[in-house]
């Protein structure tokens, strides 16, 4: 190693130049979209009776319930949530085959809020041109005032955005209220202040860092990529050599740094398709921009795929958009997602409001009484998933004489309370000398029943007798 | 006019074998600071909390932190917290408890820590007891000395047949066969007539041979129609219930050495909540009256 030689380098800042085009107009809705829902979707309100919280979307972890719409999932049904995750999984593998990482470019929240925090800046500090001098400069007056606005601001949205985030978990109006008055629990003040401090310190300062550095997601997109997949790209063989717009024999790059300037994370696309390009498209806008006023073809850079350059070289017209995307693997990625989706889907509507459970107690697995009675003890968990109280019949259903009581109820009918699991007792009793008394195991069905028939609940279960012949 | 570029080049660390060149992409600063905080973190943490072992013990650490009082700040809170509900218990009646929910919660699930602690080992974890070996099913609807809740609750604060409660419950079957009161016929005739009456296969001849021994030497405990005694603790000899087995051979052996179980006071080891929601627990399990 020679001397000069460091294993660390200091950030080299990034100062991306204001562009116009369709990539950044695109950006612009994905990024009003993408907050719009982040900011606006805990405020959304849901009527589900007296019983259960109105907010349409939330993550309920002191009563452990997620509320999403017309759904309500309980920690047992934690597969959905699984599944949700699953699909996600295979979205991102879907994306990234077929047209590279357009995730890290449109929509990571790592990129949207870097951004809008760029956005801050240029109204604050001004163009590319300007930030370079304020960077450059001593400190002074107009620098300070400068970077304090913009780190005022910038700590503002983060501290929107963690605040935005614990109104998931409890509900907003409420939560506000008492996060203005001081009175909202330890650990929302401390979720808000970890946010706003991650939100301001890689939105404002680690940027393009966390994706070259910090995230495993671009490493693993390079297995999910292959020749089809379409990406940004430079077409050399038509912009070199690089010269003047009237140079003879010149390429069609005038080596105006545009797509440089604008670049986010702050590299040239002309060395090709890289690990720091995250696809955001914006060199794009801003080479078809000087392509245009220069009089030349558009998309000098532009998406595309690695078989399509080898065709365009040999002056062969590439493979249309659909064969590149339609391949074996990203049907296979459509199919297990789409599989799985609806495996999610027919699992939400086959989900009863009444979910019974049926342990038998088994120590000890029967009791004797007085009387030659042989009595077999069940907990039944009994989970009310409906915004109401609701009253229930049990009655065990066997070919042999059985009767069902139940500890602590009269009769056989017991009371759920809505949104709540019951654990209840229930005792099934076979006469003395009865063949379920005798016979070491019999078969034995509860049935779990509504009294006005919208819900009914079979569970099969064993009867333990004495085992003698 | 340029030439063509060529991509940037990127450094090498001036590594090489076989023409395999290492290249030196440097890692960013801050996260060689990051590293450094993290040391400094874990020097600081070390300090202030229990870490280094030494020749004897650990390090104390300046917070004196200890997980064990921890434990202890964890179980005087809960003591804190439930000192209400556990003052309402011990004044409540017994009888009434179940009309109260969440004092009925609290006492079943106390109960029940208190049953797998102290009562488990003789009555097991179920509260089954030990078929045939004398340690009661408590699941049951037969009671020695009676299943309502306060005699429960008596029966747990001062024990069966120990010396060291004055109030304990008390009472002895006489050993008729070691101590000669009875001979072996007699003894033979008694267990036939036992048989015949809680219904099980005899020799009807011996039985009612044995209904004359019964009413001479039983009766006084186990009661004229065998019902047992509850103030003896006497057990019902007519039912399918048997604490020391129901067999031919098991009565025999009760009736010719006695039996004799003993349960300790625990009054002497519990809090009277702890034993009121022990005997709440009991009397739930489903053979309580």
């Amino acid at each position: 190693m020679s001397d000069n030689t460091a294993l660390y380098a200091a950030r080299e800042p990034v100062f991306p130049r204001r562009v116009k085009g369709n990539f950044r107009t695109l950006k612009w809705w994905l990024m009003g979209v993408t907050l719009a829902i982040y900011y606006v979707t805990p405020w959304l309100r849901w009527d589900r009776g007296a019983n259960l919280p109105d907010q349409a979307v939330l993550v309920d972890l002191t009563t452990r319930r997620f509320f999403f719409f017309m759904i309500e999932i309980w920690p047992h049904e934690f597969y959905f949530v699984a599944g949700l995750l699953i699909m996600a999984g295979l979205g991102l593998f879907l994306f990234t085959s077929a047209l590279g990482r357009v995730w890290c470019g449109y929509a990571c929240p790592q990129t949207v809020w870097t951004d809008l925090f760029i956005l801050v800046e240029r109204w604050i500090e001004g163009d590319r041109n300007a930030r370079v001098r304020l960077h450059r400069q001593a400190w002074n007056g107009e620098k300070i005032a400068k970077r304090a606005v913009k780190w005022s601001v910038w700590l503002l949205i983060g501290l929107f955005t963690g605040g935005a985030w614990v109104f998931y978990f409890a509900d907003a109006p409420t939560l506000a209220a008492s996060l203005v008055q001081g009175t909202a629990p330890a650990v929302a003040y401390a979720t808000i202040g970890v946010l706003t401090a991650t939100t301001f310190l890689f939105g404002g300062f680690f940027r393009e860092q966390i994706c070259i550095y910090a995230c495993p997601w671009p490493r693993i997109q390079a297995a999910m990529m292959d020749e089809d997949t379409i990406t940004i790209g430079y077409r050399d063989w038509r912009g070199e050599p690089r010269g003047k717009v009237h140079d003879a024999g010149a390429g069609d790059c005038i080596d105006c740094m545009a797509c440089v300037n604008v670049c986010p994370m702050g590299i040239d696309i002309r060395d090709g398709q890289q690990m720091a390009c995250i696809t955001c498209g914006l060199c794009i806008d801003a080479c078809n921009d000087v392509m245009a006023k220069i009089d030349r073809p558009l998309n000098l850079i532009g998406y595309l795929a690695l078989t399509d350059e080898t065709e365009e070289r040999a002056a062969r017209p590439p493979k249309p958009l659909v064969r590149h995307i339609l391949r074996p693997r990203t049907l296979l990625y459509s199919t297990l997602w789409a599989g799985i989706g609806a495996a999610l889907i027919v699992a939400i509507f086959l989900r009863s409001d009444l979910e019974v459970d049926v342990s038998p107690v088994r120590n000890p697995t029967f009791v004797t009484l007085s009387d030659g009675t042989v009595r077999n003890a069940y907990d039944l968990r009994l989970r009310n998933k409906t915004g109401e109280d609701r009253a229930f019949q049990i009655t065990a259903r066997t070919d042999h004489p059985l009767r069902a009581t139940i500890e602590g109820n009269d009769g056989f009918f017991v009371m759920v309370p809505a949104d709540a699991t019951l654990t209840q007792r229930v005792y099934v009793e076979a006469p003395p000398g009865s063949p379920a008394a005798l016979a070491a195991q019999s078969e034995l069905r509860l049935w779990i029943e509504d009294p006005q028939g919208r819900d009914r609940v079979a569970k099969d279960t064993l009867f333990n007798g004495r085992g003698i012949e | 006019m340029k030439k063509p570029q060529k991509p940037r080049e990127v450094e090498t660390t001036g590594h090489e074998w076989d023409g395999i060149e290492e290249l030196n992409n440097p890692l960013p600063r801050w996260w060689l600071w990051t590293f450094y905080a993290t040391i400094v973190w874990g020097i600081g943490y070390s300090i202030a909390y229990p870490a280094w072992p030494m020749l004897t013990g650990a390090t104390q650490g300046l917070t004196g932190w200890t997980a064990r009082s921890e434990v202890a700040r964890d179980i005087a809170s809960f003591d804190a917290a439930n000192a209400e509900i556990k003052t309402r218990l011990i004044d409540a009646d017994l009888t009434q408890v179940a009309q109260q929910p969440d004092l009925m919660a609290f006492a079943e699930n106390a109960g029940a820590a208190v049953f797998r602690t102290n009562c488990a080992t003789c009555h097991g974890a179920g509260a089954a007891g030990v078929v045939d070996k004398g340690y009661p099913n408590l699941l049951d609807d037969d009671w020695l000395w009676g299943g309502d809740i306060e005699t429960i609750a008596a029966t747990v604060r001062h024990g069966i047949r120990n010396n060291d409660d004055p109030d304990a419950r008390y009472s002895e079957m006489p050993r008729f066969g070691v101590d000669e009161l009875l001979d072996q016929t007699q003894i033979d005739a008694v267990v036939e007539h036992v048989l015949a009456i809680s219904g099980q296969d005899h020799d009807a001849a011996l039985a009612a041979t044995g209904a004359t021994v019964f009413v001479e030497n039983c009766v006084a405990c186990h009661g004229q129609n065998a019902e047992g005694n509850r103030d003896l603790g006497a057990p019902r000899l007519s039912d399918a219930i048997w604490l020391y087995g129901g067999s031919r051979e098991a009565i025999a052996h009760s009736v010719t050495y006695a039996r004799f179980g003993v349960m300790p006071p625990w009054s002497k080891r519990l809090g009277e909540e702890e034993i009121r929601a022990v005997a709440l627990y009991v009397h739930s399990r489903g053979g309580g009256e």
